[in-house]
């Protein structure tokens, strides 16, 4: 299912849905970004077919639309793997084992930055390799992202033994989010068509939870406001 | 007295299924609605000036002194859009409350939406968070089908839509004006201001930009009044904010508390700085605010005493790094990332930071002489103030502040011939099991 070559030409079906990202939107172009995504989700990558769809439907250039495709880091030109693995290379996550992470997967990958891991005999899926920039969860540090879900508390040996259970088919789920899906299949809910996973994972993950939880424990809370308050709102 | 944690936004994040508009609902969600619905617009507005909060984004503009900006004689419709592109280096507070916490959110939404008169809302995600966006884009859907958006909201003949948008991998469309050149489909690339957003904004049309916290913060100030609001933080920053501690540190994460709470403070609560190790420097607000070390620990943590003391609150991105970090490898690092998100629009910033990166990788190996320092304090000096918009400033703040505290450290590179630090003994893992 995954190696299926994509059809040059965008389906209807596409086509339609991206008419209706547009749709959203008091100006058409508004929604160039997430049907960016769709095109994506349809074809594995920014393929001039979905660049020519794009253009044609918001009136645009196709000169237009490329400027945009290459101006985001999350628009592929050329395709990734079934799970796409972002590791955080930006200061905070490098020096508590980012690079480290980084490095051993492109050893045991044998690819380079913003490549596709070869298919093996017997792998299901396939695996793509980058370095990413901060992700929001530096409390969780090192993250590894994969298909842009979080991956908390990594090491290079947990990383390791993910990929190779994402390369074989097993499930593998978020440390704090849903069972992964495929690339194509986030890149679908990025463009605005949700898949039904909102529910799956927790509410927060452990290092959020860590104020709360000695807040929690010490009685402490904010002001109650049926108290009066203690200062006038301006003063001074 | 307040508490020395204030659990607001937060507060939720530990109720199973936070997510769901039932959860919400249970402990007084949209109760705020029908409070801003007897008021006028203006009285909104007018509350949360009261209040004194302060934009959570990083600049700390007045909120509500920013929504009364908006000409309500102009024809155009007027918009709001939420800054939900968090990506400063440090700061990860906003996505853990779209995930635990997204109805806060969507509350503030539609009341900040009926105070500045905007029929429509965007919420500006960054793209590489899929299930905080699911999250979301579920709370937008339940709210709708609650009557909570949609047209006549509450009775009310007030109308609302929402749209939530993704992002594609950008950090300068965290800058204002960037990110509305995203929404509206082209390369994110700041605008020149005058005129600010609040005249010519999204569709050249009125528009607020709001981070995510400061209008989650709005739905508590409209409930329990300004003075509740302000009866937390200090005088001339009022209010609870999430601070982020990452790093070298016992238990991080997210702690909310009044502003004006020192990092001594919150260190005690975190259980200390890593065991064995000590404080060597820290980011107050992000990787954009110059650094602090342990002399800064008892800096009150607010807007005015972080920048009394020579750098910014930013967004309360608490970054840890103890003695085992190179200052000079981690300020590498930060500028590798300026100049890949440097956007190309002006020379200073565009050509700045890649010069930049130069001369910190020369001296990180233990190239180049002492003058290379001042040559890139030079550098510094010729992005400071002349870029287009802050990306550029922000990259000369670590580059400033880490000469000037640690000069000696980048001297050291020099007479070894290379980086004296080992970096195997900053890893989470390192003491444990170590990896090759």
């Amino acid at each position: 299912m995954s190696n299926q070559p994509s059809a040059n030409q965008l389906d209807d079906k596409t086509i339609a849905e991206l008419r209706e990202i547009a749709a959203r939107y008091p100006e058409p172009r508004s929604g160039l970004l997430p049907m960016l995504h769709l095109v994506q989700s349809a074809q594995g990558r920014i393929t001039p077919e979905g660049i020519e769809a794009c253009a044609a439907i918001l009136e645009i250039s196709a000169a237009e639309v490329n400027g945009v495709a290459t101006f985001y880091t999350m628009y592929k030109r050329h395709g990734v793997g079934d799970y796409h693995v972002g590791v955080c290379t930006n200061t905070l996550c490098a020096v508590m084992g980012g690079d480290a992470i980084f490095q051993r997967l492109k050893d045991h990958l044998e690819i380079g930055n913003d490549e596709v891991a070869a298919q093996r005999q017997g792998d299901s899926r396939t695996v793509s390799l980058e370095h990413i920039e901060c992700n929001a969860a530096c409390d969780y540090a090192p993250v590894v992202m994969v298909n842009w879900e979080f991956m908390d508390n990594q090491t290079p040996e947990s990383a390791v033994q993910m990929v190779e259970a994402l390369r074989v088919g097993h499930d593998v789920s978020s440390t704090r989010g849903p069972k992964l899906c495929t690339w194509r299949e986030a890149e679908r809910v990025l463009a605005g068509f949700p898949d039904g996973r909102v529910d799956e994972g927790p509410t927060a993950g452990t290092a959020s939870l860590a104020g709360l939880e000695i807040a929690r424990e010490r009685g402490w809370s904010a002001p109650d406001p049926s108290v009066a308050p203690a200062k006038e709102p301006t003063d001074g | 007295m307040v508490d020395t944690l204030t659990p607001v936004l937060t507060d939720l994040w530990d109720a199973e299924l936070g997510w769901k508009l039932a959860t919400y609902e249970e402990r007084g969600g949209y109760a705020a609605l029908d409070v801003a619905f007897a008021m006028s617009p203006d009285d909104v507005i007018t509350a949360v000036k009261d209040s004194g909060l302060r934009g959570r984004g990083g600049a700390g503009f007045p909120t509500g002194m920013k929504w009364s900006f908006i000409p309500q004689d102009n024809p155009k419709p007027k918009y709001l859009v939420v800054n939900a592109d968090e990506s400063e280096p440090g700061t990860c507070k906003d996505i853990p409350l779209m995930m635990g916490n997204p109805h806060v959110l969507v509350e503030g939404v539609i009341l900040s939406s009926y105070a500045i008169r905007a029929n429509k809302a965007f919420i500006y995600i960054r793209g590489e968070v899929v299930h905080v966006i699911r999250r979301v884009q579920a709370a937008v859907a339940e709210a709708y089908a609650a009557g909570h958006l949609g047209s006549n909201i509450h009775g009310s003949g007030y109308d609302l839509d929402v749209v939530v948008h993704a992002g594609a991998g950008a950090y300068i469309c965290g800058e204002e004006t960037a990110l509305l050149e995203g929404l509206e489909g082209r390369r994110g690339q700041p605008r020149l201001r005058p005129p600010f957003p609040a005249v010519a904004g999204l569709y050249a049309s009125p528009t607020v930009i709001n981070n995510v916290e400061s209008i989650a913060s709005v739905p508590a100030i409209v409930k329990n009044g300004a003075a509740w609001f302000g009866s937390m933080g200090t005088e001339k920053s009022k209010g609870h904010g999430i601070f982020s501690l990452s790093g070298h540190v016992q238990k991080p994460g997210q702690y909310e508390a009044p502003l004006g709470i020192t990092l001594r403070e919150l260190l005690d609560l975190a259980g200390g700085v890593r065991e064995g190790h000590q404080l060597k420097f820290w980011t107050p607000g992000g990787s954009s605010t110059p650094l602090f070390t342990a002399e800064h620990l008892d800096v009150p943590l607010d807007f005015e005493g972080v920048a009394g003391a020579g750098s910014m609150l930013g967004t309360r991105a608490l970054q840890i790094f103890d003695e085992t970090v190179c200052v000079v490898r981690a300020v590498l690092r930060w500028s590798e990332f300026y100049k890949h998100e440097s956007c190309g629009k002006c020379t200073p910033c565009r050509e700045g930071t890649w010069w930049l990166v130069q001369a910190l990788a020369r001296l990180e190996s233990g190239q180049g002489s002492e003058e290379d320092l001042d040559q890139l304090l030079d550098q510094c000096d010729n992005i400071l103030g002349r870029a287009f918009c802050a990306l550029g400033d922000g990259a000369t703040s670590p580059v400033t502040s880490s000469i000037q505290h640690f000069r000696e450290e980048y001297l050291a590179h020099l007479e070894q011939g290379g980086c004296p630090f080992d970096p195997a003994r900053s890893t989470a893992w390192s003491g444990q099991e170590v990896s090759a």
